[in-house]
């Protein structure tokens, strides 16, 4: 068992090697691969009409509800996980008893999936 | 006792040569078997049975000329290609491949780094790969490039959650967030002798919702809606050219590579397999080949996936990720609790319960496929691919012991149209 910092400290290294070496690959491409400049390779890629206005053009609203709905769920996710760490350990001798634990989540739960049943009633998550 | 330094370093060597020598055969064996699917013969010339391809392929976009648009945000664009390739390369790092290798005296497994929080690591740089997608996607500052970077990421945040919940009941059977704990809790026999006691068989829903949860996070066919070539020409990565470009389909094929390991960890047992009595020392290697034998199996279910079924449409994927698996991995999580509990409870009861419930939903699952009822909408082709529409409001209302029928019985669905 390692410690915490050799732990992390592992992943730091090798983000930072990782880094390193992908620079390093980039650089010596830089280096070999032919460069040819040419106006027409800097335009837009499009189907062979001139591009007009901004890239970043307007997207369905749909795309940011959902990511609303990501975000309650994955926050939920965060409730759920360390929950789900210790109950099976819990039994009648723990301060918490096992059956509190379920229940307790058992209506966390249905909440969101009550707010998930009204999300969809309400047509949210319908593309059209 | 202190561990000398050379211990890690081999640990990352192997590890990482290891998931890049599967990537590279894994883009190959795609090419092959996908070809042969479709009555041709793919990359056959270079090395034997064109095992080389895909070093000619690197060695190819390596000199290839490296464009960067006009109109593009020049700091995001470079940096996007990297976060993928970084996330991908630390998600994999915290995935023993093996059992316990000994060499000149050192006890050690194959992995990088083993967290105690490893699944929620394995999660976290899952959802540093979106940033890859969408950043790339919006620095492009192009049309097609945006549209394809917001699908994918609006596609991958959402299994991703659905994929989230069903490692919850894992964790609930294990009681640990380090993978080592979760392989060590699938060793040894199941409910009964001679079945594994991997966690695919109590949590088979959960199972299914991380494997279809899986495809779609690695955007791979049938969901590859980032890249639908008839529509979003390449999707994110239009705008890429040259290596950069090649770092994106590193970083894709690597996430194949990279689910593989990660379900067959945390569904399959990972390196646990029998040892035919060999003596402590090959255990381990032994172990070793059963984890690539296991990671070989789901990287072909993923090519066959591929060859087999057309694209989804993104209406049908986001209904299929909201309506369908997040609920049932939501229900399936609180069933899982509330059988361990009882098994506490009462030893013996939850199992036997278990058992029956699995048989009535097996049944129940078996008379909607073959009672010959028709399917919705035959007429549409797509349509066959999709869970039935009815169980779905199921899970929702009901209580946990009646989200054992939805469950299995769509994602069985499901797998039935991949066997064949």
């Amino acid at each position: 068992m390692t410690s915490f910092y050799a732990q992390y400290g592992t992943f730091a290294v090798l983000v930072v090697v990782g880094c390193a070496l992908y620079a390093v690959i980039m650089l010596a491409s830089r280096i070999m691969r032919p460069t040819v400049p040419s106006p027409q390779k800097l335009t837009t890629y499009e189907c062979g009409v001139e591009a007009v206005g901004s890239g970043w053009s307007q997207t369905n609203i749909r795309y940011y509800i959902f990511a609303f709905l990501f975000v309650i769920f994955d926050v939920e996710a965060i409730f759920l996980f360390p929950w789900a760490v210790i109950v099976s350990d819990l039994d009648a001798t723990t301060a918490i008893s096992p059956t509190f634990a379920i229940v307790a989540m058992f209506l966390f739960v249905l909440t969101l999936l009550e707010g998930l049943a009204y999300a969809w009633k309400k047509g949210v998550l319908k593309w059209d | 006792m202190e561990t000398p330094l050379w211990v890690p370093l081999l640990q990352a060597t192997v590890v990482f040569t290891y998931y890049l020598l599967l990537t590279a055969l894994l883009i190959w064996a795609e090419r092959r078997v996908v070809a042969r699917m479709q009555s041709r013969l793919g990359p056959n010339r270079v090395g034997p049975f064109g095992i080389l391809q895909t070093l000619v392929d690197g060695v190819k976009m390596f000199f290839k000329e490296d464009t960067t648009p006009g109109m593009v945000n020049r700091s995001i664009f470079t940096v996007a290609p990297l976060i993928g390739v970084i996330a991908g390369f630390l998600s994999i790092a915290v995935i023993p491949i093996g059992g316990e290798v000994t060499l000149f005296g050192e006890t050690f497994t194959l992995v990088v780094a083993d967290l105690s929080i490893g699944v929620l690591w394995v999660l976290a740089m899952g959802s540093i790969h979106v940033y890859s997608v969408f950043l790339g996607g919006w620095a492009s500052n192009s049309p097609y490039p945006l549209l394809g970077g917001i699908r994918s990421s609006a596609q991958m945040v959402s299994y991703e959650i659905a994929q989230g919940l069903a490692v919850a009941s894992v964790i609930i059977y294990a009681g640990s967030l380090r993978v080592s704990d979760i392989v060590a809790g699938q060793a040894g026999s199941g409910f009964a002798d001679g079945v594994p006691g991997w966690y695919a068989i109590p949590l088979f829903p959960a199972f299914m919702v991380f494997v279809i949860g899986m495809v779609a996070e690695a955007g791979r066919p049938p969901f590859d809606l980032a890249e639908a070539e008839g529509e979003l020409v390449g999707g994110f990565n239009t705008e890429y050219s040259g290596l950069r470009f090649g770092m994106f389909m590193l970083a894709e094929f690597m996430s194949v590579v990279t689910m593989s390991a990660i379900v067959v960890t945390l569904f399959l047992g990972g390196p646990s397999g029998p040892t035919f009595g060999a003596p402590e020392a090959f255990a381990g290697l032994i172990g070793t080949g059963w984890f690539l034998l296991k990671m070989v199996v789901f990287i072909f279910f993923f090519i066959l996936l591929r060859g087999a079924l057309p694209r989804y449409r993104y209406d049908r994927l986001m209904d299929l990720g909201w309506k369908v698996l997040i609920p049932v991995a939501l229900v399936w999580t609180l069933v899982t609790a509330a059988f361990v509990i009882l098994e506490q409870e009462q030893p013996g009861l939850g199992t036997d319960l278990r058992l029956t419930l699995a048989s009535i939903a097996a049944v129940i699952v078996g008379w909607l496929l073959f009672s010959g009822r028709e399917p919705r909408d035959a007429g549409d082709g797509l349509d066959r691919h999709e869970p039935a529409p009815g169980p779905v409001a199921a899970p929702t209302t009901d209580t946990a012991d009646d989200g054992t029928t939805p469950a299995s019985d769509d994602t069985a669905d499901d797998r039935q149209e991949v066997a064949p």
